[in-house]
């Protein structure tokens, strides 16, 4: 690995089964990550996907990228537009840093709105 | 900001620096049963995180600290004390933005979660799409079996969600020309689909937009022309930020140069945006925009 280095792109249909599993995964009972009608009453147009499961999403995708060896030692993120069921979100990553075994990633996921996440991501690779 | 705003905003800050959650404990031990849950939703499928030697996906990190259905009962005051303010002054809305967290070693099935979380910061009021608002920022330390297993900077919005009103009854519509004296002439062009150009009285001189006086003589004197409405595109932007009420980015603004010499700035229609190319031929049209409103604006393709 080194810097400069892409990740191929992956696409993350987003459902409301994602969006609710992933919530309560997650543990996190918010009502506009899986009721539409209280969403829509706090100015959403639907549920949305809560950011714990952007967190997880972000992670798999560097691990998935470096396979069984890789360990995850920090993940930042913010979010923009929002995740919405029967969005794509489609997410790429850039190594921007390589130090030893470690490695930094630049990830964004982009939806059909714009830039959901971006991120960097300091994931281990054990040689 | 107003006054008030000012005031809650000190009252806000006071916060800054206060423990939200002191040796708080998890509500589950680190488990397998919820890591197989996590993994199943995120498609995860990282060996790591199954078998014998499992750990928990880092990423989980928070999930363990969280109340879950039933909530933590054992809230600190200071939290529940900024959260009611802003809900009393309206930010009864919240979302998450960002999520630092650092990975210090492994957690595994049977660790004991223990957290402390400190409020870090409180913004001042902020306007974002959603709403008007306040960030708070908390940063949390997260121990397992005692021993520093994470750090987490979690940062949200409190805010008071937008009016969201009906597409339909409540367009924006494009602004209006300014119509005085000086250019009362021009706009008379208009509403009878005719592109009037000055010309100086003195030194026939053409100009354009309209002014009381010629740029090149100072003659006050003129008369009009009318355009024949072939021009070419001599310069063109294309509008992608910040977005106006009534405008849809990205557009093209143009800079067309008229057959007669002045040059106007004006819409080019009927070519995308990322289609307009400097030189190329267009032709006057006019554009109802809305019951008051037509424009002058130019078709490419103008030679047809």
């Amino acid at each position: 690995m080194k810097p400069g280095d892409e990740l191929p792109p992956l696409a993350i249909p987003i459902t409301r089964t994602l969006i609710v599993a992933g919530a309560v995964a997650s543990r996190d009972y918010q009502d506009v990550h899986h009721d539409a009608e209280l969403a829509r009453e706090k100015g959403s147009p639907d549920i949305f996907m809560n950011i714990l499961t952007t967190n997880g999403l972000v992670g798999r995708y560097v691990t998935d990228h470096f396979g069984p060896r890789s360990v995850l030692r920090g993940v930042a993120i913010r979010l923009g537009a929002p995740n919405y069921p029967g969005d794509t979100m489609i997410l790429t990553g850039t190594v921007t840093d390589v130090d030893g075994d470690t490695a930094s990633v630049r990830v964004v996921g982009a939806n059909g709105l714009g830039h959901h996440v971006t991120g960097t991501v300091t994931v281990e690779v054990a040689r | 900001m107003s006054g008030t705003d000012d005031a809650l905003y000190e009252r806000l800050a006071a916060f800054e620096g206060l423990p939200a959650a002191t040796a708080w404990t998890g509500k589950d031990p680190v488990n397998l049963p919820m890591i197989r849950h996590w993994c199943e939703a995120m498609g995860d499928e990282h060996p790591a995180y199954r078998g014998p030697d499992a750990v928990a996906p880092p990423t989980m990190l928070q999930a363990w600290t969280m109340g879950g259905l039933s909530g933590h009962t054992d809230r600190s005051s200071a939290y529940e004390e900024l959260f009611a303010l802003l809900d009393g002054a309206g930010y009864t809305s919240v979302v998450a933005t960002d999520c630092e967290q650092e990975y210090l070693r492994p957690l595994r099935p049977g660790d004991e979660i223990g957290f402390d979380t400190v409020i870090e910061s409180v913004s001042p009021r902020k306007t974002t799409k959603l709403g008007t608002g306040h960030f708070v920022t908390t940063r949390t330390d997260v121990r397992a079996g005692g021993e520093l297993a994470g750090t987490h900077r979690f940062r949200i919005l409190k805010y008071a969600p937008a009016a969201r009103p009906s597409p339909e009854a409540e367009k924006p519509r494009r602004p209006r020309p300014v119509i005085n004296r000086d250019n009362a002439g021009f706009w008379e062009g208009v509403a009878g689909h005719r592109l009037l150009i000055q010309r100086c009285g003195d030194c026939a001189a053409l100009r354009f937009p309209w002014l009381p006086g010629c740029a090149d003589c100072g003659s006050r004197e003129w008369d009009t022309v009318e355009a024949s409405g072939v021009g070419t595109v001599f310069s063109y932007v294309v509008m992608h930020h910040p977005s106006f009420p009534a405008f849809e980015p990205p557009y093209a603004v143009g800079l067309i140069e008229l057959a007669e010499g002045v040059r106007m700035i004006s819409n080019v229609v009927g070519v995308p945006y990322d289609k307009v190319r400097i030189g190329m031929p267009v032709r006057l049209e006019f554009l109802r925009v809305d019951e008051e409103l037509e424009l002058p604006v130019f078709r490419a393709g103008g030679e047809d």
